[in-house]
């Protein structure tokens, strides 16, 4: 039998202690969109589920000059819906918008769609690229970890025993800069990306590029940070021929398995496509901002 | 056959009657039904594709405090192989044995080999894992093409092609052999200018319906025993059910709750015979339903084929010959469609040379089910595709060469019977004629067209109608309703009565309350069982005629009917419908009437769809930007369900050329059993899909009905594939036309 212990502490500390202290297996609730479907083939397996959405810090978002400190339980709804989010974090914004159907999109977020560690994660790219960061709590105290630093596999990351994400904080981004997210599915809606691309790019007065960040998804076992996609951008007018060497360099960064959603040649050939198409986009809303 | 009659009714956009309790949740499906006492039951699957089963040991099992009950194939009667016609076509009682519970063999990933019935759905679930099967694993068989090579490992020791001139000595895949042939194939190519062979390939797909197959059933002490499930034909689960139980018919209640879609795949038995028997062993109600995953492995999908057609004509565009070799995958069990492939490939064509042969082969895959006109979309998609590329060739237009061979009235078709009346020309000039055909095209995008053609069917079907003492009547039939139909019993016989749809309430009954009616299936119901309403209400009025008569002392010839009213043409006298069944008490008592009949005269329907895609060049992703499905009705009883086939079928037809496909391992181990990486079409992937109706009627309906149901998904298969093709200038022949295929096949162009 499978029996299930739900707890819903109402503070971090309280959180960090029922999962350092569990006997069984722990698992955060976040939305359970990932969650309740593993739990499925659960035979003779019990668990704790710690329920992190009853702690206010978990499920909101505050705009600063500092910059976004997202509740990492916030759902996507809610999320998508900030307009002042989306103002500073277009490319952000659509990512989480891509997850799942209006259902799913009630109860998934961002922190849940990041621990669940997917290569495919739809929101991590898009992160990545704003160089957003993980503030981490634990029985030893806090820590703080680059997003790109936080999955170390398939499924896997680097939250030890009694470890939660507390925080995800976002910088703001520099002037006259902005990011853009695609991703590619087979259809239009209600699907996992074959691949994924995240652009985030500052232009001068003058539109040449200064600054660029460039993620792509689901081409190798973790989300990876393309250096080489963003340096060939840097003082082009982010014109044809840079995007051309952004497609080449994140296609030739990517490492894609062959599976039931794409083999290893397509998604390493669509992945450079998505990367030059949304540094195309980011670059249009910077234009856009500084006309 | 009155085509001045003015309809009062046919012809409208009425409410359908099981409206209200789909959208409010009330209605009742195959997993809704619960009784005292129940317990679930769970099927133990076979986790290969190909192997012996040496021994099944269930003591643990059984010896589980919550497990009530285990069957295995053991505890059924000794049926033989022998053929036997329960559902939508024949099929071998020894089969359909082995297919709900395998025998010494499993055949396919996901075949059931014993079931468990526990107290809760958990318990049975983990006592599964307590019994112990002794497998020997054998190499699996997953392409007709290698199914058919003479070194294949063999599935079955005793399957020996038949249609061959001798008997075959060695055991093979090949179940049968079949050859369909008209003039002289040989002098026909030696005619032609111009000749056109291509080979093509269609995946395993499944008919997608929503709802899983479910069921609940109670075997009580005296034999007298109750099934409550989702299907298409209760009627045909009473009789497979039976054989395989050995059991009178009369001892069966099999009532067919509301259905969650079917397109075929609800016409045989999985769990029904399994929980019966589990019940039978327990003493209890037992509850079984599937998972999705259970449905994709181990429910009827539609078979893959590999094919080849060969089509030569004069430059003129007079086609000469037609030639096709179709080779279906029937899955584990012999009984692929492909028969109807065969039938169905070239008879759009009135062609003088003909030559077909098929195949019919089992595979390591699960045994395929009807899916919607089973076999012609495969095997149409191969000939529309060459009749295009031979347009192209010709540097005719397609709707231009396809009238000037266009079967009609008269045509010969290669399986027997010639046309009588058909609308395939009329559907050719309404697509010639129709504001998408003119419509110019963008850049990256393409135009394809295809014609479709299948039979569809009459047959047994009952139905009474209950008249009550108010003047109300009710609308007995016996064919679960999946597409509409109950809207359309409610018109035809509003039509025939004079009485108003909403005084008429059709239900469909189970198989206690109303005679025999065979499976909703073969687009048969809204003809040969609106017939029956036809019939039954015309029983009704002859009754109320009578009753009048002997209330105003005339002859029954002086009694007129006319919009629900019987009138005295003797005299002034008017009595209503109402008013007769007020006074039936005086009269002789209550009026029911009935039309019990075997339907001959099914009219076949023909579409040509048109469909115009966008392809991105970069990533090979296509979008459907237009689409117009064009077909005969003979006559629309409810227009808006007409286009409703037509639309769905068009959408699954849509699915199929772009995404659909069963995805296996090395293995034979299917790696895509769920909606997620099956990919069906979503609302959002879609244009709305444009209709017309072409209206040629059926003379051997009373309303000139035609079957509507299945031709909508032969022709897009052809059409999208077409449509690809023109926009990224390479053929493709082989479906599905998912991002992958296409991309490389412009990449390898390039």
């Amino acid at each position: 039998m499978v029996s299930v212990v739900y707890e819903a502490p109402a503070s971090v500390q309280d959180a960090v202690a029922l999962l350092s202290g569990a006997e069984i297996t722990a698992t955060v609730l976040a939305g359970g969109t990932d969650l309740i479907i593993q739990m499925q083939g659960l035979v003779n397996e019990s668990r704790l589920l710690v329920d992190l959405k009853k702690i206010p810090a978990m499920m909101e978002a505050t705009l600063d000059a500092e910059g976004l400190q997202l509740g990492p339980c916030m759902s996507c709804a809610e999320l998508t819906s900030r307009e002042d989010i989306k103002s500073v974090y277009p490319g952000l914004i659509e990512a989480a918008y891509l997850i799942g159907s209006t259902q799913i999109q009630g109860r998934a977020s961002v922190g849940g769609n990041l621990c669940n560690s997917s290569p495919a994660a739809d929101t991590v790219p898009a992160l990545i690229v704003n160089n957003a960061q993980c503030v981490i709590v634990g029985p030893s105290g806090e820590r703080s970890i680059q997003v790109e630093d936080f999955a170390t596999g398939v499924g896997q990351n680097c939250l030890e025993k009694g470890e939660l994400l507390s925080l995800i904080r976002i910088p703001l981004p520099a002037a006259n800069t902005s990011d853009a997210y695609l991703r590619f599915i087979p259809r239009t809606e209600m699907d996992i990306a074959v691949a994924g691309a995240a652009v985030s790019i500052t232009l001068d007065d003058d539109g040449i590029c200064t600054a660029a960040r460039v993620s792509i998804g689901a081409v190798a076992p973790t989300v990876l940070v393309v250096a080489k996609a963003a340096e060939v951008l840097l003082g082009t007018k982010v014109d044809v021929q840079a995007l051309q060497a952004v497609a080449e360099a994140a296609s030739k960064a990517s490492s894609p398995i062959t599976d039931r959603r794409g083999t290893d040649e397509y998604r390493r050939h669509v992945v450079g496509v998505l990367a030059k198409r949304a540094a195309a986009i980011a670059a249009e809303r910077v234009r856009g901002i500084q006309s | 056959m009155s085509e001045a009659r003015e309809y009062k009714y046919i012809g409208r956009r009425t409410i359908r009657p099981d409206g209200f309790d789909k959208v409010t949740g009330r209605a009742n499906y195959g997993a809704d039904l619960s009784l005292p006492g129940m317990i679930w039951g769970k099927i133990l699957r076979s986790p290969y594709a190909h192997a012996v089963i040496k021994s099944i040991d269930s003591s643990k099992a059984e010896a589980h405090p919550d497990v009530m009950a285990v069957v295995t194939y053991q505890d059924y009667p000794a049926v033989s192989s022998g053929g036997f016609e329960p559902g939508d076509g024949p099929t071998d009682l020894c089969d359909l044995a082995r297919n709900i519970l395998a025998d010494d063999k499993a055949l396919y990933h996901g075949h059931a080999i014993a079931a468990i019935a526990a107290r809760t759905e958990a318990a049975a679930e983990e006592a599964l894992s307590l019994i112990d099967i002794d497998y020997e694993v054998l190499p699996p068989v997953m392409d007709v093409a290698d199914a058919m090579q003479p070194g294949s490992p063999v599935l079955h020791e005793d399957l020996f092609t038949k249609g061959l001139a001798e008997q075959p000595e060695k055991a093979s895949n090949i179940a049968t052999r079949m050859e369909l042939k008209k003039g002289d194939i040989e002098a026909g190519f030696a005619a032609a200018e111009v000749i056109i062979e291509r080979d093509f390939y269609t995946p395993t797909v499944h008919q997608g319906y929503i709802e899983p197959h479910a069921t609940t059933v109670r075997y009580d002490e005296d034999g007298q025993s109750m099934i409550w499930c989702s299907t298409q034909g209760h009627f045909d689960v009473r009789a497979s059910t039976a054989k395989l139980l050995s059991m009178d018919l009369g001892k069966l209640k099999v009532i067919a709750s509301e259905i969650g879609g079917g397109f075929g795949g609800k016409t045989t038995v999985y769990l029904e015979p399994v929980a019966l028997m589990l019940s039978k062993k327990s003493g209890r109600p037992v509850k079984m339903v599937m998972t999705r995953d259970e449905v994709f492995r181990a429910s009827g999908p539609g078979s893959a084929t590999r094919s080849t057609v060969k089509i030569g004509a004069k430059k003129d565009g007079t086609i000469t010959a037609m030639q096709a070799k179709l080779c279906f995958e029937a899955g584990a069990f012999k009984g692929s469609p492909m028969g109807p492939g065969c039938m169905t490939v070239f008879t759009p064509y009135d062609v003088e040379n003909i030559y077909i042969e098929g195949y019919d082969v089992v595979v390591n895959k699960p045994k395929v089910a009807a899916y919607r006109a089973p076999g012609a979309p495969q095997a149409e998609f191969a000939a529309e595709m060459v009749i295009n590329e031979l347009a192209d060739e010709l540097n005719i237009d397609p709707i231009e060469l396809r009238l000037q061979n266009a079967a009609k009235e008269g045509t010969q078709t290669v399986y027997g019977p010639k046309l009588k009346a058909v609308g395939l020309v009329e559907c050719l000039e309404a697509a010639k004629n129709s504001p998408h055909y003119k419509q110019a095209l963008a850049e990256n995008q393409g135009r394809g067209l295809a014609a479709g053609f299948w039979f569809n069917i009459g047959g047994q079907s009952s139905v009474i109608i209950n008249m009550n003492p108010d003047g109300t009547g009710t609308i007995v039939e016996g064919n679960p309703d999946i597409g509409g139909s109950r809207a359309s019993m409610q018109l035809m016989a509003a039509e025939e009565l004079g009485i108003d749809v909403s005084k008429l309430n059709p239900i469909v009954a189970d198989t206690e309350h109303v005679p025999y009616s065979a499976t909703t299936g073969g687009s048969r119901t809204t003809f040969a069982t609106g017939m029956a309403v036809i019939e039954a209400a015309q029983d009704v009025v002859r009754q109320m005629k009578e009753r009048a008569a002997a209330v105003w002392n005339v002859t029954v010839e002086q009694v007129d009917w006319s919009d629900g009213v019987a009138i005295n043409t003797a005299g002034e006298d008017r009595l209503t419908a109402a008013e007769i069944c007020q006074g039936a008490d005086r009269t002789g008592g209550q009026i029911s009437g009935r039309g019990n009949i075997n339907a001959r005269g099914a009219g076949p329907s023909f579409a040509v769809h048109l469909c115009d895609v966008e392809v991105d060049m970069e990533t090979g992703k296509t979008a459907v930007v237009r689409y117009t499905a064009i077909q005969d009705a003979g006559k629309a009883i409810h227009p808006g369900y007409v286009e409703g086939q037509y639309q769905g079928g068009a959408v699954q037809g849509i699915g199929w050329a772009l995404n659909e496909e069963y995805i296996y391992n090395e293995d034979g181990v299917m790696e895509n059993a769920g909606f997620l990486d099956y990919r069906i079409p979503l609302a959002s992937d879609l244009p709305m899909i444009d209709t017309i109706i072409v209206e040629v009627p059926n003379a051997f309906h009373p309303f000139g009905v035609r079957g509507v149901g299945e031709t909508g998904i032969v022709p897009p298969l052809a059409a999208v594939a077409t449509a690809v093709s023109d926009a990224i200038g390479v053929r493709m022949t082989n479906l599905p036309c998912s991002p992958p295929r296409v991309l490389k096949a412009i990449q390898d162009t390039a």
